[in-house]
């Protein structure tokens, strides 16, 4: 059964259409990736798929169940959520802010700071845990915050597969924490957790994912494996861009230059 | 950075709240002997009607009970409001509850005063209700301005709080204008601030709402600490953002009104007390919001005090007292910011 599920969704807010017609299945273990210029609504897909929109038509399922069927708890313990942005800025040490990824859950204090000792390790950010939060970089900040939510979802949830949802969790970090961020995401998969991540780098994005989605004026334009969708035609067609496209001498997944 | 344990603050907030509320029975005009406090104490049937005993039982016990009451309450709904606002410089006032009660407030002396004596207890308990009723009808107004479909929008109720406080202003100002020199002083004694009204139906009152708000409020510690990551944040998280907007600030509303009704609009406990005590221990709300409720309970237990003493036998208004006492604390806690995180 798919974790999450959407099918022929469509948005639109005061009259302006923001997406159409989007169907999309998460299996669990599943990495997808979305992909799509400017303005193409994925932001908007996530703030769906996360709840805080309502579908305008359509409709958007959790482990095959409407939001109405899940409690807020439920939910909680089962999706976890990196937004883009974050607007912290009270000064919480980073072992706090992280420690607040167990808000929904009653496991008590010793096992939640093992847990956050662990997710701290896994974004690399150990070092950081009693730094103020405000005076950490901005690459730091989003190790944190990822750190965070990798607590929230840390064990298996007992209402249903868990799911990870990333909106650029790569934006202001360097190489080799990109690589190790979408490395523990898919560590994470590895164990079950079905993982979205709304990424603008295609190379990374074809490294990682089992399926693309590439999306262009609120409709899907190309789905599929990432040589499926990597093709310089739908490239050409979603970003208005000319480029090459090679295969990687070592993994073979779609390079695009 | 450079915090205290936060166990250990509370611990010495506790033993500084005994030592202040002491302070506090023993200092005013007539001083008090600590020995006589003791025998007062020991010889619980309070029997002897000595001048001491009298003051103490009468005039200051109340007192001191209602500043503990009032100041923890004001402080502990500034933490509240800073951690909904995610503004640490946001105070009770931002949602419009003290300049509404200030509206009633005036509006009873005002109009109260042409038929009441003007210092019978009667006209002093029409001007606490009215002061109440203003208070929890401006949170009211400002809750709905900021409230549409979508859910209650934190940064247009702030908003609407300014453009409900200037027009509460300008009401006032009005009522100012428009009446006579005495209670013009009545009013503007009233917006400074003070505890000289204090009497065993006020503590009762101030107990009886203060005490359960105060406790309630500290409970919300961990939709707070969730609330300053951002809303959709707090939601992701299994907060139900909106019920915990709509039961924060009506115990918010309720409570200050309360406290702006029995001792007028006394300054600065509500935005600065959170403020210290997070620079002291940080922003988990889990020990701020009872840290701040004790130092409240402090500060305004020691400022009465002092307003009582300095220019004895007439008292300062108790509001002028926090300001003068607080700020400079606050303007080097503002200097060293950097070493506590703040920036």
């Amino acid at each position: 059964m798919s974790v999450l599920s959407i099918k022929q969704l469509s948005l639109s807010i005061n009259g302006a259409s923001l997406l159409d017609d989007i169907n999309l299945e998460v299996a669990s273990g599943e990495i997808v990736t979305i992909l799509g210029p400017n303005g193409a609504g994925k932001t908007s897909l996530l703030k769906v798929i996360t709840h805080e929109l309502p579908a305008s038509t359509g409709e958007v399922l959790l482990n095959g169940h409407t939001s109405q069927h899940w409690s807020q708890i439920e939910q909680a313990q089962m999706m976890g959520v990196l937004p883009q942005h974050s607007l912290l800025n009270f000064p919480f040490s980073a072992a706090e802010v992280v420690n607040l990824g167990r808000t929904p859950h009653d496991t008590g204090l010793s096992r939640d700071t093992e847990i956050c000792q662990a997710a701290l390790q896994a974004v690399d950010a150990e070092h950081l845990r009693d730094r103020a939060y405000t005076q950490l970089s901005g690459g730091e900040k989003q190790r944190v915050q990822l750190a965070r939510v990798l607590a929230q979802i840390w064990e298996p949830s007992p209402s249903g597969e868990r799911i990870l949802i990333l909106d650029e969790p790569t934006s202001s970090l360097d190489l080799a924490h990109q690589q190790q961020i979408l490395a523990t995401a898919s560590d994470l998969a590895q164990q079950g957790c079905a993982v979205v991540i709304v990424l603008h780098d295609l190379n990374l994005a074809a490294r990682f994912a089992d399926k693309i989605f590439l999306l262009s004026c609120g409709h899907i334009a190309a789905q599929g494996t990432p040589e499926q969708v990597l093709q310089t035609a739908v490239i050409k067609k979603v970003f208005d861009v000319d480029v090459h496209i090679i295969q990687h001498p070592e993994t073979g997944v779609p390079v695009v230059i | 950075m450079n915090r205290l344990a936060p166990q250990k603050l509370i611990i010495s907030l506790i033993a500084l709240l005994l030592a202040a509320f002491v302070i506090a029975i023993i200092s005013g005009p007539t001083s008090i002997p600590l020995s006589d406090l003791a025998a007062l104490v020991s010889s619980s049937a309070a029997s002897d009607n000595s001048q001491h005993t009298i003051i103490i039982t009468q005039l200051r016990l109340p007192r001191a009970l209602l500043a503990i009451l009032v100041g923890a309450g004001l402080a502990v709904s500034g933490a509240a409001m800073q951690g909904l606002f995610r503004n640490p410089l946001a105070d009770p006032s931002l949602v419009g509850v003290s300049s509404g009660a200030m509206v009633g407030a005036s509006l009873m002396i005002v109009a109260g005063g042409s038929w009441l004596s003007s210092s019978s207890s009667l006209s002093l308990g029409t001007v606490a209700i009215g002061a109440f009723l203003g208070g929890v009808f401006a949170a009211i107004l400002v809750y709905r301005l900021a409230t549409s479909p979508n859910g209650t929008s934190v940064s247009t109720m702030l908003l609407a709080g300014i453009a409900i406080t200037a027009l509460a202003g300008a009401l006032n100002h009005l009522l100012e204008f428009y009446t006579s020199n005495d209670m013009l002083r009545q009013i503007s004694l009233w917006k400074m601030g003070g505890l000289d009204s204090a009497n065993w139906v006020r503590v009762q009152v101030a107990a009886v709402v203060l005490i359960p708000v105060t406790i309630l409020l500290c409970r919300y510690s961990k939709p707070l600490n969730a609330l300053l990551l951002g809303e959709s944040e707090a939601r992701h998280l299994g907060i139900s953002v909106e019920r915990v907007k709509r039961q924060l600030i009506f115990l918010v509303a309720l409570g200050v009104g309360t406290a702006v009704a029995l001792t007028g609009l006394i300054a600065f406990v509500g935005l600065v007390i959170p403020h210290i005590v997070r620079l002291l221990i940080g922003p988990n709300h889990r020990y701020l919001l009872p840290a701040s409720a004790l130092a409240g309970a402090i500060l305004l237990l020691l400022a009465d005090a002092v307003a009582r003493v300095v220019i004895a036998p007439t008292e300062l208004p108790v509001g002028v007292v926090t300001s003068i006492l607080g700020a400079p604390f606050f303007i080097s806690l503002l200097r060293h910011r950097r070493e506590y995180g703040m920036e």
